[in-house]
């Protein structure tokens, strides 16, 4: 077999023993499974993707209806303490509604929140980012003007501005205030996308093997999807598995500053402000949205570092 | 960075253009920043004068409110003004408390400010032995307890970290009151917390700069002379591993002023960020571009000491055109 071309059929032929071959995504993805905490990171957005998804199913109550005054203010089961009611697991909440399904429910926002916009964010910034590093001119001029403005705003104060402005529009109550937000969070975020592509995309042009592919007629368009992009793809994928705790940490204190969702829509942003007040009363309707923001926020910043181990090891800290 | 090239020799000439270029920027940046933010606040529906719906005053009311703060000229003309006004540093009258703008952002400032530097020396009290000790003891238990915490405090919102410490702290133990401000107690938790975050962040970055510079050749000729162990650690490790941790201090603290209206929000403290947070649920136009403003003064502040400190501090930096 003179034409044999992968190192296991001439390893075969040869009949010696060859290390089993790996793409460098695949030996990403080996390395990542390895990392202990990023697979338990794994495992918990899984877990609350499961739950956000059968929450109607899940859920032993409707997420908004109101016990009160039979059962409001009612103290998980575990406490002991006399205000419990053995029909809700977790208590009921200062309107008697059952916290354990507000926040099984709660759980799609943040997952909607922490997916839709980043998506949105990365379409639009890779693409501007691409095209201002690739092209150079005056659409690269624009972007970096733009962006020193953008940066001028702190992010989150950015985006409670463009929260707080348009939330009693009637474009503001679209899906309970959940558009605005998608659209808000995109709007800061894109800028940093673009950006991080560009720097990625000037670096990455004068490289031989672009120069090679120019000399050969690749397109533009060729050039930057086929040799640009794969290249510039490890960095922006971590950023993106960053960014999208991020998004649901923006939602999240949108939400427990009052001008996030939209109540009764449970989000557990929604749930702090809504409890706070009641805090030393009845504490277990507050801790409880805070712990699943804190386990779902250290998921994600787990399989976040080992994104970044996995691909590229000399970033390793 | 990107402005920043590695090479030889330091021009001061240059990083003094470079310093007044930059400066010169920041006028216009603020303008721009300025513009958006009024854009915005325009773009909301309702007026600041039908915040209350059970008791709407009459049209009439409104119409002689809107004259006296200028809100009946058309958008255009009352940005100039707003501009021209800025230029004389008259931040106008909050539409909602009827005081000076910079009367409210005077009373509030110095509290932030004092929370701000407090956290801030908290953190670095806490992040640069924190830091160097875990790289001097990388992968020994006391590295992985520190780098837990390090992902801990940068991992977990500040407000859902107040909630924690208030249930333990305030309800549990009542050691410190849950919100107010005044007496000492007072200041431990919103400082503590507040200073969670950017010393987790300190302490990471003082931990990978310190891993950095231990396997640099000149600590192993420093090594290979017989210096004591001492001597190479404080004179040769530390010493460099420091620059990029003075870098990042600038924008850590931007992190603590601008973050920290989540946290005077939260333990009602009177700052300047519990009156931004108070001017946007209320459309206090003059509050809301008042305080922005400054934020975003802070912020480019901040991000030109990165690069200024960064030429000075290490030599084989050279600013570039």
């Amino acid at each position: 077999m003179a034409t044999a071309s992968t190192t296991q059929e001439r390893s075969a032929e040869l009949n010696v023993l060859a290390r089993k071959q790996r793409s460098l995504w695949g030996d990403a993805v080996y390395r990542l499974m390895r990392n202990k905490a990023a697979v338990g990171g794994l495992i918990v957005i899984a877990a609350a993707f499961l739950v956000a998804i059968f929450a109607p199913l899940l859920a032993p109550y409707d997420p908004i209806l109101i016990n009160q005054p039979v059962a409001s203010q009612m103290e998980p089961q575990w406490t002991g303490s006399k205000y419990t009611d053995a029909r809700f697991l977790l208590g009921t909440d200062f309107l008697g509604r059952d916290i354990l399904s507000r926040l099984m429910y709660a759980s799609r926002v943040s997952m909607v929140v922490g997916f839709i916009p980043t998506a949105i964010v990365f379409g639009l910034g890779v693409t501007v980012g691409l095209v201002a590093g690739f092209f150079g001119g005056w659409i690269d001029q624009l972007l970096m003007r733009f962006t020193d403005i953008i940066y001028a705003f702190p992010d989150f104060l950015f985006l409670i501005i463009i929260v707080a402005a348009f939330r009693q529009s009637a474009f503001g109550k679209v899906m309970d205030g959940l558009l605005l937000i998608f659209v808000a969070i995109a709007v800061v975020g894109w800028v940093g996308v673009a950006r991080l592509t560009r720097g990625q995309v000037l670096s990455l042009k004068e490289r031989e093997f672009v120069e090679a592919a120019r000399s050969v007629g690749a397109t533009s368009r060729r050039l930057m999807t086929k040799h640009l992009l794969p290249n510039a793809l490890a960095p922006l994928i971590v950023t993106a598995a960053f960014a999208v705790p991020s998004a649901i940490l923006g939602e999240a204190t949108l939400s427990f500053l009052g001008v996030g969702i939209v109540p009764p829509t449970a989000s557990w942003g929604g749930m702090i402000n809504e409890g706070f007040p009641l805090f030393s009363t009845n504490p277990w309707a507050v801790l409880m949205p805070a712990l699943c923001i804190s386990v779902v926020m250290l998921a994600f910043t787990f399989v976040g570092d080992g994104l970044r181990d996995a691909l590229d090891p000399r970033m390793k800290t | 960075m990107n402005v920043l090239r590695v090479l030889s020799g330091i021009h001061f000439k240059t990083v003094l253009k470079y310093t007044i270029r930059r400066l010169l920027l920041v006028i216009p940046t603020l303008f721009f920043v300025a513009l958006i933010t009024f854009g915005l606040a325009k773009a909301a529906p309702g007026s600041p004068f039908d915040r209350n719906p059970d008791k709407p005053p009459k049209q009439e009311v409104i119409d002689r409110w809107n004259r006296f703060y200028g809100l009946d000229k058309p958008v255009h003309e009352q940005f100039i003004l707003y501009i021209v006004n800025v230029a004389k540093l008259d931040f106008g009258l909050s539409v909602v408390r009827q005081r000076p703008v910079v009367e409210i952002i005077g009373q509030g400032f110095p509290v932030t400010a004092q929370l701000g530097i407090q956290a801030l020396l908290l953190a670095l009290a806490i992040a640069l032995p924190l830091g160097v000790i875990s790289a001097l003891k990388q992968n020994t238990v006391i590295d992985y307890v520190s780098l837990f915490f390090a992902t801990i405090g940068t991992t977990i919102p500040s407000f859902v970290m107040a909630i924690f410490f208030i249930y333990l702290f305030a309800l549990g133990l009542k050691w410190f009151p849950i919100t107010g401000w005044g007496t000492p107690q007072h200041l431990v938790m919103p400082t503590v917390i507040l200073a969670m975050g950017a010393a987790a962040f300190l302490a990471r970055i003082t931990r990978a700069s310190m891993l950095e510079a231990i396997r640099q050749d000149y600590v192993r000729t420093a090594r290979s002379k017989g210096l004591r162990e001492q001597v190479v650690v404080v004179g040769h490790v530390l010493k460099n591993a420091m620059i990029p941790v003075a870098t990042v201090v600038g924008p850590a603290t931007a992190g603590l002023i601008t973050g920290s209206f989540i946290i005077e929000t939260f333990f009602s403290v009177p700052g300047m960020g519990r009156e931004y947070v108070r001017s946007i649920l209320s459309l206090d136009y003059p509050v809301i571009m008042g305080t922005t403003l400054l934020y975003a003064f802070f912020i480019i502040i901040a991000n030109l000491s990165v690069d200024l400190v960064y030429g000075m501090l290490d030599p084989r930096i050279k600013v570039a055109n």
